[in-house]
């Protein structure tokens, strides 16, 4: 039993390791782009320890560039995370045994790789006991969780030293544009992310952001509905 | 940015609590309660429903250039999306866009 913890954790830690190389660059961005838009070094690691959420975080350091409303800020960084609702219910039957306590830590480290990763396991082996769950998929965060605070933390010293030449502004649309092209799997992604652009763009002239989460709503209902159609078709 | 110190401090708590009961939900919830399929369906799609509307305006009109389309920044986001398309790879797609805005700047003067 123990044994079988110890080696599901190092098992855990070894699968996330690739996500390494993904997680490293991105925070040293993230801390380079907070600080470029005026957050204190505290600010940006607040952000990046209480929220432990690359995209949302990116999301509502652009709307505040942009002045938003804080409830709006807030709203649509929550919508980019509403994904982990999803993740949440998937881990729920495999996860749920534990105490009140464990489930509580396991959902701050519930990100998209602990949970990829561990979807991918408990589907393998769905048998195994709960301690062993728990080991693989704290080791998959234990390496992760503290390289995004210490990276970000090195990009917020060295983004202040870093020119304008450097075009850091541009900084976060490519790494959007770097998260949505993989995304777009399946033609109900792609025509869910059209809906988003050709809204957002007609509602420029709104107050900042309300335009995005009325995008946002249409294109996950572009997205369901085109899922649906596609079933039926093949059905 | 204009906020105060306490608007940014709350807004990092807020969305910290509000991440966390949405990571925590079901798993909080004693037993394995499924979420129904229309609700799965929708948030499938969040992701690609939030990022390209918002990255859109960004390339359209970015703020480095003071609001005109550039020509350097436009080549940048084509060459992110096509690399992220044809490799699925998030940092394949970061590095061609950051080597194409740069050489696309140093060519374009």
């Amino acid at each position: 039993m123990t044994l079988s913890r110890k080696s599901n954790f190092w098992r855990g830690l070894r699968d996330g390791m690739p996500f390494v190389i993904v997680i490293v660059p991105f925070a040293v961005l993230f801390g380079v782009a907070g600080t470029e838009a005026g957050l204190s070094i505290a600010q940006v690691m607040g952000f990046t320890i209480v929220v432990v959420a690359g995209a949302a975080q990116f999301t509502a350091l652009q709307l505040m560039t942009e002045d938003a409303a804080t409830i709006i800020v807030l709203a649509t960084a929550l919508v980019v995370n509403l994904r982990m609702a999803m993740y949440s219910a998937a881990l729920a039957p495999h996860l749920g045994a534990a105490p009140f306590w464990q489930r509580a830590v396991l959902a701050y480290f519930n990100v998209d790789q602990t949970y990829t990763l561990s979807q991918i396991e408990f589907d393998r082996a769905p048998d195994q006991p709960l301690g062993a769950k728990i080991a693989y998929f704290m080791g998959v965060a234990a390496p992760l969780c503290p390289l995004w605070y210490l990276f970000t933390y090195v990009g917020a010293v060295a983004g202040s030293a870093i020119p304008p030449e450097f075009a850091l502004d541009f900084a976060v649309p490519i790494t959007f544009l770097a998260l949505i092209a993989p995304a777009l799997k399946t033609l109900a992604h792609v025509l869910a992310a059209l809906t988003s652009i050709v809204v957002a763009l007609a509602l420029v002239w709104l107050p900042s952001g309300l335009g995005l989460i009325i995008a946002a709503a249409a294109a996950m209902i572009v997205g369901a509905q085109t899922e649906l159609w596609l079933e039926r078709r093949r059905a | 940015m204009n906020y105060s110190t306490l608007e940014i401090w709350g807004l990092i708590i807020a969305m910290g609590i509000g991440t966390f009961l949405i990571r925590f939900s079901f798993l909080g919830l004693i037993g394995a309660r499924k979420l129904p399929d229309w609700v799965l369906r929708h948030l499938r799609y969040t992701p690609v429903a939030v990022l390209p509307g918002l990255v859109a305006p960004l390339v359209l009109w970015p703020a480095g250039s003071g609001g005109a389309p550039d020509p350097a920044r436009m080549a940048a986001a084509a060459a992110t999306l096509l690399v992220g398309l044809a490799t699925k790879s998030t940092i394949a797609a970061i590095l061609a866009g950051a080597i194409t805005l740069y050489g696309a700047q140093y060519l374009l003067g």
